[in-house]
């Protein structure tokens, strides 16, 4: 058996400082399951503390502290690293027909970056003062004033942004640079286009976000003043800089979910994907359309009309490069020779799901109905729906079209579609009554509610049991496949783009040789 | 794993050096962003504080930064050239002039505190709401400065043993090249500090 990845070198040391591509993915794939499953059982607890009025198993500061301590987890060490840390990093030097990234021991600083992030963001949560109750928005005035340990969290999302920056510059400059011969732009899979949209995006807004943490660290031990009031400065600024970053941020989180989608939706309609050119620019469009609608979160904020008038016609913009995307999958899949896959499955719920978002957004979008919707449950299922819903079910779709390749075993798949199968039913249970809730008015992160908001609340608890069961399924099925699954061989699905191309799992080097390209990455019908 | 077996890219590694550049720009870009909307807001206040600046000290910087990028862009072109005599000595007078920059930083920031003007002081606290957000962003822009050139001495610090040792030379310069961009970027957001928080009186 010729060595790969896995077995060339042995040792813990081999893999925490390993400049290969393929075990840094591992790597961040194994940490991020690891806060991933931390940020679930917060979410499993708040939601258990909602199945009835009243305090039911925890005070309202540890409520507090456990939506801070969901969001920030979720946010910073799931779905924003989520698709491009893991699956960007294992495989966009392989669909370039590339060794290795621009820079490796660069991409090993950006994990380690990322790994103390999070311990951090973790310690945050027993050390000192007490756990950062201000929402994953650190929103000032409070985030000043309060006693809890607001400055190890800002430090630790600090950190794990220079991750996000450093993994963003060094795929920008491989795709530039580590193309094989005759891989031009309109011959790239459209993975590796999502990933350049967003590395724009991971690189220039994350400085932004940056100096505004250090702002309000430096405004927790000095008392500068830039944000307080009291002092002459204007809390609003800080929104408007916490949103330049975090609202382009969401865009990092779900285009590269919409470029694995595009690289699927082929392989399994066999294929050729419809309107490459117009789903290569949408990313694009929608990466640069996502900087100026920052201030729809800022609605109710005081900012003027017409500010808010631009900023409510620039969001529904972001609707006409998402809807591009949307009807080229269906166009694809349209006369397609389908095969009913567990990754395809994953990429259908998507559309779905992401579609309920993204249609839910556009009522946010629009000024009125967003006063009275602001801070209620109607936001949490929105961005539960695009973000959850979205981007964290493709998270699961590709790691069941890619998990074959990376590991080189297959899992069972009726055990995958019956996972599959609890994770949408129990993410609709648990979802979809929070926009009636909001639509009926109840505010967002309180730990208590008025007795007629008991039934959909107790629903949306006994939806978070189904997807709970559905999350074991999946990670025990595929744990199963990893220990002893039977060998995948090297292209289960017969897609035609470079890494099906290569033995499971792949060689150390990728490629013995560095591959000439000849034809484009969907060419199923010639 | 395979650094040697393939050719340095240097025009890659340039392009990183430039993708990263322009993060920095981003994170002052923040803070220039604040600048903006308080000077507009408090434009007088922002005058009589900006009075209380030592203008001497800040030209002086001001020079000194321009010239130390002089002799940064003549080590590399010494670098380039083969030239390592004259590459060694233009950076040892980089990093000289960068240490008198951080040391007359040093004076200028120990004369306000002495003077009682520092964030949360009583001194600040009695002046109008604007002059105290001037001098929070003048300790805020030309701390995180400070810091970039403090950053910056290292780096050419470390540049300099990998030219001593030959590790950088004519035929493998992309580093140093590097490292003379990010003392370019230092000295240049210094050139719009300069006059914005000296020069509005």
């Amino acid at each position: 058996m010729n060595p790969n990845y896995l077995n060339a070198e042995r040792g813990i040391k081999s893999w925490l400082f390993t400049t290969d591509h393929k075990r840094i993915g591992v790597l961040y794939l194994a940490a991020m399951l690891i806060f991933f499953g931390s940020g679930v059982v917060l979410g499993l607890l708040m939601r258990l503390e909602l199945i009835a009025p009243g305090k039911t198993i925890m005070e309202a500061q540890t409520y507090n502290a456990l939506f801070t301590l969901h969001g920030v987890i979720m946010i910073f060490l799931f779905i924003i690293p989520g698709i491009p840390a893991v699956f960007g990093n294992f495989f966009l030097p392989i669909l370039l027909g590339a060794k290795d990234v621009a820079f490796p021991r660069l991409n090993l600083l950006s994990w380690w970056c990322y790994i103390a992030g999070g311990v951090l963001a973790l310690v945050s949560l027993f050390a000192g003062s007490g756990a950062i109750d201000t929402g994953w928005t650190f929103y000032v005035p409070y985030s000043i004033r309060t006693g809890t340990n607001v400055t190890l969290g800002l430090s630790a999302a600090f950190i794990i942004g220079w991750s996000s920056i450093l993994t963003g510059l060094n795929f920008i400059t491989t795709i530039h640079r580590m193309k094989a011969p005759g891989m031009t732009w309109f011959r790239l899979p459209l993975f590796t286009w999502a990933l350049y949209a967003t590395s724009w995006i991971q690189l220039l807004a994350t400085p932004v976000l940056g100096i505004t943490l250090l702002l309000v660290i430096a405004e927790r031990y000095f008392g500068i003043g830039l944000f307080d009031p009291a002092k002459g400065g204007d809390p609003l600024l800080f929104q408007h800089m916490f949103w330049i970053y975090s609202h382009p941020a969401v865009y990092i989180m779900i285009i590269p979910g919409m470029g694995v989608i595009s690289e699927i939706i082929p392989v399994f309609a066999h294929k050729k994907i419809f309107g490459y050119k117009a789903i290569a620019f949408s990313s694009l469009a929608i990466a640069f359309v996502g900087y100026l609608v920052w201030g729809h979160h800022m609605f109710t904020s005081g900012m003027s009309n017409t500010a808010r008038i631009i900023f409510s016609f620039l969001t529904f913009l972001v609707a006409v490069p998402s809807g591009i995307k949307v009807f080229n999958w269906v166009a694809t899949l349209y006369k397609g020779s389908i095969d009913l896959s567990v990754p395809l499955l994953y990429a259908l719920s998507f559309i779905f799901l992401f579609s309920i978002g993204g249609l839910t957004g556009l009522l946010n979008a629009a000024l009125a109905v967003d006063v009275h919707i602001h801070d209620t449950y109607f936001i949490v299922g929105h961005f539960h729906y695009t973000m959850f819903g979205g981007a964290g079910f493709i998270f699961f779709g590709a790691l069941h079209y890619w998990f074959p390749k990376m590991f080189g075993k297959m899992y069972n798949q009726g055990a995958a579609k019956l996972a599959w199968l609890f994770l949408i039913a129990g993410f609709n249970v648990l979802y979809f009554p929070m926009y009636v809730l909001g639509w009926q008015g109840l505010p967002r992160r309180y730990y208590d509610y008025l007795p007629e908001f008991h039934n959909l609340q107790l629903i949306s608890t006994i939806g978070s049991w189904i997807l709970a069961v559905g999350l074991i399924l999946m990670f025990a099925n595929l744990l199963k496949a990893l220990l002893k699954g039977p060998s995948a061989g090297s292209n289960p699905w017969g897609g035609l783009t470079l890494e099906w191309q290569i033995p499971s799992p792949p060689p150390v080097e990728n490629f013995e040789q560095i591959p000439v390209i000849s034809r484009g990455p969907y060419d199923y019908n010639s | 794993m395979n650094m040697t077996d393939t050719p340095k890219d240097n025009t890659g590694a340039k392009l990183g050096m430039w993708l990263f550049l322009f993060t920095e720009l981003l994170l002052f870009g923040g803070l220039f962003l604040l600048y903006a909307v308080y000077r507009s807001e408090y434009s007088e206040d922002f005058h009589f504080a900006a009075g209380g600046l030592d203008i001497a000290l800040g030209t002086l910087n001001t020079v000194i930064l321009l010239t130390s990028s002089l002799f940064m862009a003549v080590s590399v072109a010494g670098v380039q050239k083969g030239d390592r005599k004259i590459a060694l000595m233009s950076l040892s007078l980089t990093i000289a002039l960068g240490i008198f920059f951080i040391a007359n930083k040093y004076f200028e920031w120990s004369a306000k505190i002495r003077h009682g003007i520092y964030p949360g002081s009583e001194h600040l606290s009695g002046l109008p709401a604007g002059e105290n957000i001037f001098y929070g962003l003048y300790y805020v822009m030309t701390g995180l400065h400070v810091f970039h050139v403090f950053a910056g001495v290292i780096l050419l610090v470390v540049m300099m043993i990998m030219l001593k040792k030959n590790v950088i030379h004519a035929g493998d310069s992309a580093r140093f090249e590097n490292a003379g961009l990010y003392w370019h970027l230092v000295d240049i957001i210094w050139l719009f500090l300069f006059p914005l928080l000296y020069l509005i009186t």
